[in-house]
């Protein structure tokens, strides 16, 4: 409240400060019978020396900002892609550092020199081709040779990875990173969204998880947490059951949902070839951290689950949304390991960072994963402990009952709903 | 045909006149079909909506300079609901972000910028009695009215406003379960920005329809001033480009109400399996940056042809190379449509369409650099005065290199990579929009209110809130390429997520966060100065004189009180070019358009 009273109070005197600050200026000109358009000598002087002050005032500004922070936020290029992006970054840099200083200082230059002096009159001057040729063909030239050499890196970076690279799927959702390793036969097991479970949190397609995910559809959670398309029915037709119409609407419509749902997911079992399951057993699911080894080519493709995210690696300079719908790819080589790393940034808690840089809702900013280059002996023996797909999934007691649930049976909320 | 319209509407114009005293207070100042009332409509307005988008921006700024501290400033403006505490909460925190760049993208320099000096030159500078459709005219800022006001209205709604970013990309801002502002809030941006682009297309057909029509006897295409120029291809961009906007905006609508998948596929959201399948949200996202890019210039070429003329009549010098001027104009504009690619290099797009539109993306320096040796060369051997408007004129030209330049870095897929949606991107747009089109706008205030208001602003007020902003903005949006290079992210609420991998960057962004904020508050209490004057000058301000600049167009060959029809008697007729400063063997340094040649004299350029 206090703080409101204060403000406003600082708003009426200064408005009517600047009021009266106003009418002494307006008296003063009436009494000099000076007209508001005429700029004065002395005023226009005074703009033109202020003009070089801000000038210097840019330039030192901009100095101190390269001495104090510059390129030390990233650090050197971890990747090796990055040190050839690095290396035109900083071509580039000096290209156009070059030309803001050049430019700016002949603008704020001529503005100080060529300020009105009595008896000066100025040059009449309409154009001139040869100086515009000059100046079209320059730039033209210059930008050649930053377009050639940037479709060179470009090609590069965007091409396709060695037959060696280590294949890595990273999958995103709100609010976190899902890393998948191929495995043995560094092949990623096929994946479709209708798949998603409780269990199968990337949609992996094996004859396993085809079954549980149609069993889902079917008959859904006894505790009520999910319900399928049986519990739906049951809920529904149940006379004790009373809803809102709304809500009657709302599962009526999930029910159809699941329905066509369920069509695809049986087509999807019949057309499944068992052959591939091997794929997506000896795959590797890895939350929390990404751990890569040094010098290894990796080839690594991204999904989404529900919204755009972008997968950003600041200090590998490597960077790829990811979109529902679609798998987007991008190569890397990570060229130095986290200890290196922390001693060429002076900061032993250091670490890569996997970070979201497309606006995915609120918690966007905390959507992220720490990332550790290894040496190839302490990737190994990371490997070595981690669980495949195949043993994670068939280990796990069977979410859903193998047989269907029988007539009398009513899930728990059902209960609770019919007690009310 | 033009000898013709022109013939009626000058009749029509004297017409007017008679029955000027007859004229109510709601047809002169509300339901105005008069261009120079709905003008400085469109002026008000927008200098409102600006305040609005600015005051959002502080808001924000207070958040990202000190995150997590109670602010009495933000719980004064957003309450308990949206900063219970004094803590901004992290969806309102995008909110802000969103309305904040989509106030000033679309209403402030959208609307405000080329509705004000569209509206108010075009019949001035060209001669015509007013707008080819005075009726259109009045509902094109009726509807940028209404529009603003959803768009304000939407602020205030429970679920709060869109939050998915001015872009509003697809899945999120189609799914209210992916986050709270894409329900109600989003179907209000989306209806707002929808009556936003058909009072676009009404203000734009009509700028066309009137600079190709009703120019007056002598006034030939290549004896406009740079201004109508600039307006004419601004509006050309406007309407090939702001129906694509529509056409995404309303698939947009269908996929979020009427089940259809034209940007959803395959997602699962709160817990929900959809049935979209074979949507791409990148389809959205071709075809907003189809109307995004060419925004870029609705935005920008207005502002550089104010400033052109500003430069032109205070260095008391032709524009130098008029038709390089020109020619950069048609060539921006041409250029502008293909390269909409360069924002979506890494979305997944196809790498070698990617590297068309590096190649297109670049050209654009090429007449942009031309005009800026045009500007240097204008001022070189001039009599410059420094007014107000001069000034900000030639804070455009600095701001406008200064932003240009790491364009060049961005439009670089290769580099791009490395920065993209970080605040060096952030910094880079905002300097040429934020700065340069802006610059441009006060300018233009500062330069054309003798003619709206028949009054003078307050010269020194001027000067202090040119140096405010020109210190503040450079402040604000300069360390902040540094923030970029860091690495760190737009649309963050809060860095301090930093503190858990890398201290040191941590520290950095912190440090120049609260830089960055410091010089945003600055700016904005700088534009006290100018609100003061606008407002103070408009009642109170001295008498202008008919020609206070001493410049050659013909709006200053109009009485200084408004009249229907612009001109009492017949409308002048144009023998010269827009530029003859300190042309030899002339008395005085300026000759009107309306004085016919000499014997034996050439024309200027």
């Amino acid at each position: 409240m206090s703080f409101k009273l204060i403000t406003l109070i600082v708003i009426v005197l200064g408005i009517l400060a600047i009021a009266q600050l106003v009418r002494v200026y307006e008296l003063s000109s009436k009494l000099r019978n000076r007209r508001e358009e005429d700029i004065t000598n002395r005023d226009n002087r005074l703009n033109g020396n202020l003009m070089i002050g801000f000038m210097l005032f840019l330039y030192i500004g901009f100095i101190w900002l390269m001495c104090t922070y510059g390129w030390t936020g990233r650090g050197v290029s971890a990747s090796a892609h990055g040190e050839e992006t690095d290396w035109l970054l900083n071509l580039n840099f000096i290209i156009i550092i070059a030309v803001f200083f050049v430019t700016n200082t002949l603008l704020f230059y001529y503005t100080f020199k060529y300020v009105r002096k009595p008896g000066v009159k100025a040059y009449y001057f309409t154009h001139d081709n040869k100086l515009e040729l000059i100046w079209t063909v320059i730039p033209a030239i210059v930008l050649a040779v930053i377009i050639i050499l940037g479709l060179k890196t470009w090609n590069d970076v965007t091409g396709e990875s060695g037959k060696e690279a280590i294949k890595i799927e990273l999958f995103s959702k709100q609010f976190d990173w899902t890393a998948r390793y191929s495995g043995q036969d560094n092949t990623l097991g096929l994946s479709d969204y209708k798949l998603t479970t409780q269990e199968n949190e990337l949609g992996i397609i094996t004859t396993e998880t085809l079954d549980s995910a149609i069993r889902l559809m079917e008959i859904g959670k006894l505790d009520g947490t999910v319900l399928g398309i049986q519990l739906l029915e049951e809920k529904l037709n149940n006379p004790k059951n009373i809803f809102i119409p709304e809500d009657r609407v709302k599962m009526e419509d999930d029910l159809d949902r699941k329905t066509r749902l369920l069509r695809l997911l049986v087509q999807m079992q019949f057309r499944h070839n068992k052959k591939l399951n091997a794929q997506a057993y000896d795959d590797i699911i890895q939350k929390d951290t990404l751990h890569l080894c040094v010098d290894k080519e990796y080839e690594m493709s991204f999904r989404a689950k529900d919204v755009i995210h972008s997968a950003y690696f600041p200090h590998f300079r490597a960077q790829m949304n990811t979109v529902p719908g679609l798998v987007t790819r991008l190569k890397m080589i990570p060229t130095i390991t986290t200890a290196e790393m922390r001693k060429k940034m002076n900061n032993p808690k250091f670490n890569y960072i996997l970070m979201c840089n497309k606006i995915c809702g609120g918690a966007h900013y905390k959507m992220k994963m720490i990332v550790v280059v290894d040496t190839p002996k302490q990737y190994k023996a990371w490997m070595k402990s981690k669980m495949t797909f195949k043993d994670v999934f068939l280990a796990k007691p069977a979410a859903t009952p193998a047989t269907p649930v029988e007539g009398g049976a009513m899930p728990a909320d059902t209960v609770k709903l019919a007690i009310k | 045909m033009g000898a013709l319209a022109h013939e009626a509407h000058g009749h029509h114009g004297a017409h007017d006149h008679h029955e000027h005293h007859d004229e109510g207070f709601v047809s002169k100042y509300i339901f105005s079909m008069d261009h120079k009332m709905i003008g400085k409509q469109y002026l008000l307005t927008a200098v409102f909506m600006g305040v609005v988008a600015m005051l959002l921006s502080i808001l924000f700024r207070i958040q990202l300079a000190w995150p997590g501290e109670s602010s009495d400033f933000l719980s004064m403006f957003l309450g308990e609901t949206w900063a219970p505490g004094g803590v901004l909460k992290e969806n309102m925190y995008l909110g802000l972000v969103t309305i904040h760049g989509t106030i000033m993208v679309f209403f402030l320099l959208t609307g405000g910028l080329s509705g004000t000096f569209s509206n108010i030159l075009i019949p001035l500078q060209i001669g015509a009695r007013d707008m080819a459709s005075g009726f259109l005219n009045m509902i094109s800022y009726w509807l940028f009215f209404l529009s603003s006001t959803i768009m304000l209205v939407s602020l205030f709604i429970e679920t709060g406003p869109a939050m998915a970013g001015w872009t509003i990309y697809p899945p999120l801002s189609a799914l209210p379960q992916a986050i709270e502002g894409s329900g109600l809030g989003m179907t209000l941006w989306l209806t707002s920005m929808s009556i936003f682009i058909a009072s676009s297309l009404l203000g734009s057909l009509n700028y066309i329809v009137t600079i190709l029509n009703l120019r007056t006897v002598g006034m030939k295409m290549t004896r406009l001033p740079l201004t109508v120029w600039a307006f004419f291809v601004t509006a050309i961009l406007g309407v090939l480009s702001f129906p694509v906007l529509l056409s995404a905006a309303l698939l947009l609508l269908m996929d979020r109400s009427a089940g259809t998948s034209f940007y959803l596929s395959d997602i699962i959201v709160g817990g929900e399996m959809l049935e979209n399948h074979g949507g791409s949200p990148l389809l959205y996202q071709h075809l907003f940056w189809f109307l995004g890019h060419p925004e870029v210039y609705i935005v920008l070429l207005p502002a550089l042809g104010l400033s052109s003329e500003i430069i032109a009549t205070n260095s008391r010098k032709p524009i130098f190379g008029y038709r390089a001027m020109i020619g950069s104009i048609l060539a921006i504009g041409f250029l502008s449509f293909i390269v909409w690619g360069h924002h979506m290099f890494i979305t997944g797009m196809n790498p070698f369409i990617g590297s068309v539109f590096v190649f297109t993306t670049l050209l654009i320096a090429i007449p942009s650099a031309v005009k800026v040796f045009n500007y240097l060369t204008t001022l070189w051997r001039g009599s410059l005065i420094l007014t107000p408007a001069m000034l900000f004129a030639i804070g455009l030209v600095s701001t406008f290199i200064t932003g240009g330049v790491t364009g060049i870095i961005l439009a670089d897929s290769a580099l791009d990579i490395a920065v993209h949606d970080t605040y060096f991107v952030v910094a880079h747009f905002h300097i040429v929009m934020g700065m340069s089109a802006v610059f441009g706008m006060f300018a233009g205030v500062y330069h054309w209110f003798p003619k709206m208001f028949g009054k003078m602003l307050n010269t020194r007020l001027g000067y202090a809130h040119f140096w405010v902003t020109l210190v503040g903005s450079y402040g604000v949006f300069f360390p902040m390429h540094f923030v970029g290079l860091a690495g760190a992210p737009r649309r963050y609420y809060d860095y301090s997520v930093y503190g858990e991998f890398d201290t040191n960057s941590y520290e950095m962004i912190m440090d120049l966060n609260v830089i960055v904020t410091v010089f945003a508050i600055i700016a904005a209490i700088g534009q006290g100065f100018f609100l003061f004057n606008l407002f103070y000058s408009i009642f109170r301000g001295p008498k202008s004189v008919q020609n206070p600049w001493r410049s050659t167009t013909l709006e200053w060959t109009t009485p200084v009180e408004h009249m229907h029809g612009n001109w009492p008697g017949a409308i002048p007729e144009v023998h010269r070019w827009p530029y003859d400063y300190s042309k030899p063997g002339h008395d005085e340094d300026f000759v009107s358009q309306i004085v016919p040649l000499k014997d034996g004299e050439e024309e200027g350029h």
